[in-house]
C-alpha cells in the first residue's frame, strides 16, 4: 500500500477516535460535575475547574487508556488542578478535637426529638442548607475523600488513585471526615434547638 | 473483651461500605439481631448518607454543558 493512504487512514482513525473519546467524556460531565461541585470551593469555582479539567482532557486525550474508567481519569485531572490553583494553604491536615463517637449526631437528634426515634424522621430535622453549610466545613482533605466516596460513588482504591494517597489514608480519612461532618451537623442542630 | 455495642460501632462504617469480611459481617449482623439500639443506630447512619447526598446533589448548569461541547478540537 502507498505511504499516502495509509497516513489518510491512520488520520481518520485517529479523528474518529478523538471525537469518540470527546463524546464519552462530555456524557460523564454530569457526573463528574456532582463531584467537583464540592471539591471546589463555590460554584463559580467549580465551573471554572469543569471547563478547565475538560480543556485539558480534550488536549491530552492520548494519554487516556481505553477500557479503563473514564470518570476517575477526568476526577484525577480535576483534582490537580484544583491543588494546582493553590487551593490548599496546608497540605497536612489539622488535627481538631476528637469528634465524640459515631452516634454522637444521632443521639443529640433523638434527644431533641420530643419521642420520634423513627431514624428517617430523625434524619429529617436536618435542613438541607445545614448539610450543604455542614459539608463545607469539613476541611478539604477530609472533604475530598468523602465526596468521592460518598458522593461519587468511588472505591477505597479508586479515591486513592484520584488523590494519590494509600488506600490506608483514604480509610481513615473519610471515618473522619464523616465524623467531622456529623459533628458539624449536630452543632447546627443544635443551635436550631436553642 | 471489648463491649459488644463498642465494636458493633467499629464495625459500623466498613458494613455500610460493604467492605467487611464474611466473618466480620456475621459477627455484626449477630448483634444487631438483638440490639435494637444498635439497629437504630445503623439505620440512621444509611439514612443519613442517602439524605446528604440528596441534599448536596446539584445539577450542572445547562450553560456549563454548552461551554464544556464548545471546548472540543475542531477536526482539521
Amino acid at each position: 500500500m502507498d505511504a499516502e493512504p495509509q497516513e489518510a487512514q491512520r488520520l481518520a482513525t485517529e479523528a474518529r477516535d478523538r471525537v469518540r473519546f470527546e463524546e464519552d467524556a462530555l456524557a460523564l460531565s454530569d457526573q463528574v460535575y456532582r463531584v467537583a461541585r464540592h471539591l471546589a470551593s463555590s460554584r463559580e469555582d467549580a465551573d471554572e475547574l469543569m471547563q478547565e479539567t475538560y480543556a485539558r482532557a480534550f488536549r491530552s486525550w492520548r494519554s487516556f487508556t481505553p477500557g479503563t474508567n473514564m470518570r476517575a481519569w477526568l476526577l484525577r485531572i480535576l483534582t490537580n488542578l484544583n491543588i494546582d490553583r493553590g487551593r490548599r494553604q496546608q497540605r497536612a491536615p489539622q488535627m481538631q478535637p476528637l469528634e465524640a463517637n459515631d452516634y454522637f449526631l444521632y443521639d443529640k437528634l433523638a434527644e431533641n426529638g420530643d419521642g420520634v426515634t423513627d431514624e428517617e424522621q430523625v434524619v429529617e430535622r436536618l435542613s438541607q442548607d445545614d448539610i450543604v453549610t455542614a459539608l463545607s466545613e469539613v476541611p478539604h482533605d477530609f472533604r475530598d475523600v468523602l465526596v468521592l466516596v460518598d458522593l461519587g460513588d468511588f472505591s477505597y482504591a479508586d479515591a486513592a488513585q484520584i488523590l494519590d494517597i494509600p488506600v490506608g489514608t483514604v480509610m481513615s480519612r473519610l471515618h473522619r471526615g464523616r465524623r467531622i461532618l456529623k459533628r458539624e451537623l449536630a452543632e447546627s442542630a443544635l443551635e436550631e434547638a436553642t | 473483651m471489648m463491649d459488644p455495642c463498642a465494636h458493633c460501632e467499629q464495625m459500623m462504617q466498613p458494613y455500610l461500605d460493604h467492605v467487611l469480611t464474611d466473618e466480620e459481617k456475621e459477627q455484626a449482623e449477630l448483634h444487631l439481631a438483638e440490639c435494637v439500639d444498635c439497629q437504630r443506630r445503623y439505620r440512621f447512619e444509611e439514612s443519613l448518607r442517602i439524605y446528604v447526598r440528596k441534599a448536596v446533589t446539584e445539577e450542572m448548569p445547562a450553560e456549563l454543558r454548552q461551554k464544556l461541547a464548545a471546548l472540543r478540537i475542531p477536526l482539521e
